[in-house]
């Protein structure tokens, strides 16, 4: 697929650690409404290329656009409201607070950002209904099983209407059944509002869930859409 | 597996005979099911016929006649157009992927190119089976993910092939 009309996209990332070239001329761009896998091996770059992307990490050299604009160019601050506001992300582990309910977890990135409680919540749980655990929203994070936590951190990742969602091994800690579903609730989801996906995993049947995939090896990623 | 298309990649090293050719193949590929002579020579008869190979020399010691053969051009291409496209995925795929990477490696190719075109072949049909699941039926979802987990299964390989090619190309090559 070409850059043409693209939500995010990185050209030419070069970044390293110390001497560990992480991402050595990577290239990736990903539409509104798309989900797009990215596969590699362990220490491969495939994190540092969703860090890049997602604005946490700089690059040594190369650009990130999103929506036209480049954000290595963008204060600290700035980016960090895109992170707020623009972007969603979730992750395998550790994302819930444990202190707070599971509906006060999801409503957080919304009251964060000044709406109050009664909207933040009810807006919560409608996502927690589309995924399916509007039942424990009362309860904290160690009342739930994995499998509810991970969806309740998904709802989480999609309240504040993201534009892109950014997905790190988002099932590695779930079992098979929990993991499919967690991935159809997800990605419909993500069709639905056209948010697009960047999903970082290691497994072929989650990667199954997605458009199209890019392989990352080497630090270089190569896009397996016209591969044939 | 096709035999031709290996037999023609172990010639791309330079001619031999028939009976080398036998031993090659055994070595590399046959632990299981060595080659038959005739299996040997019928085949070198049909890529001969076909102009993938030549005759590069009849030798007379005493015996029989022997023929030394050498792929043509047109042999060379054959090989790169089978190896550049990817198998059907279909479970117990392992024995021609297996040739496959052996002989991208022997001959110089690029191994790590065909493991991501296959991986991408198995993910386009396990997209398909995904989104057969997703519309379909309790019966649908179980028939789906038996193929699910047999793909996946090749693809750990895949996976693990690719990570591993450096010490087996230097395996290849001894």
């Amino acid at each position: 697929m070409t850059p043409a009309g693209s939500l995010l996209m990185a050209d030419d990332l070069h970044k390293s650690y110390g001497h560990t070239p992480a991402l050595d001329g990577a290239e990736f761009s990903i539409h509104p409404g798309e989900v797009v896998a990215v596969m590699g091996p362990s220490g491969s770059g495939k994190s540092t290329l969703l860090h890049c992307l997602a604005g946490i990490v700089r690059p040594d050299s190369g650009s990130v656009h999103y929506g036209g604009r480049e954000l290595s160019a963008m204060s600290d601050s700035e980016r960090s409201g895109l992170r707020r506001g623009e972007f969603g992300f979730v992750f395998q582990f550790g994302q819930l607070v444990p202190e707070l309910t599971c509906v006060e977890n999801v409503a957080l990135p919304l009251r964060l950002s000044g709406v109050k409680r009664k909207e933040a919540e009810a807006r919560s749980l409608f996502w927690m209904e589309r995924l399916e655990v509007a039942a424990v929203a009362a309860k904290r994070p160690g009342e739930v099983s994995g499998g509810q936590g991970q969806r309740v951190a998904v709802a989480r990742s999609l309240v504040t209407g993201p534009r892109v969602l950014f997905a790190d091994e988002p099932t590695g800690a779930l079992d098979s059944l929990n993991g499919e579903r967690v991935m159809e609730l997800l990605t419909e989801a993500a069709r639905e509002t056209r948010t697009a996906v960047v999903l970082v995993t290691h497994e072929a049947r989650v990667a199954a869930y997605s458009d199209r995939e890019v392989v990352v090896r080497d630090g270089k990623a190569r896009d397996m859409a016209g591969a044939r | 597996m096709s035999i031709g298309h290996t037999l023609l990649g172990l010639l791309e090293s330079g001619p031999r005979h028939g009976y080398d050719l036998k031993r090659a193949f055994d070595d590399k590929f046959g632990h299981d099911r060595p080659l038959h002579y005739g299996q040997v020579y019928s085949t070198m008869s049909r890529l001969l016929k076909n102009g993938l190979v030549e005759v590069d020399g009849v030798e007379h010691a005493g015996g029989p006649e022997r023929k030394r053969y050498a792929i043509t051009d047109a042999g060379i291409t054959d090989v790169e157009h089978w190896l550049a496209q990817p198998e059907k995925p279909e479970p117990y795929l392992q024995s021609v992927l297996y040739t496959k990477v052996v002989l991208a490696l022997l001959t110089g190719r690029d191994a790590a190119d065909l493991l991501d075109v296959q991986r991408a072949e198995h993910l386009r049909l396990m997209r398909e089976l995904t989104q057969r699941k997703r519309g379909g039926d309790l019966s649908d979802q179980l028939i789906c993910d038996h193929a699910l987990f047999h793909l996946e299964a090749d693809l750990r390989w895949l996976e693990l092939t690719a990570a591993r090619l450096s010490p087996l190309a230097k395996a290849v090559r001894s």
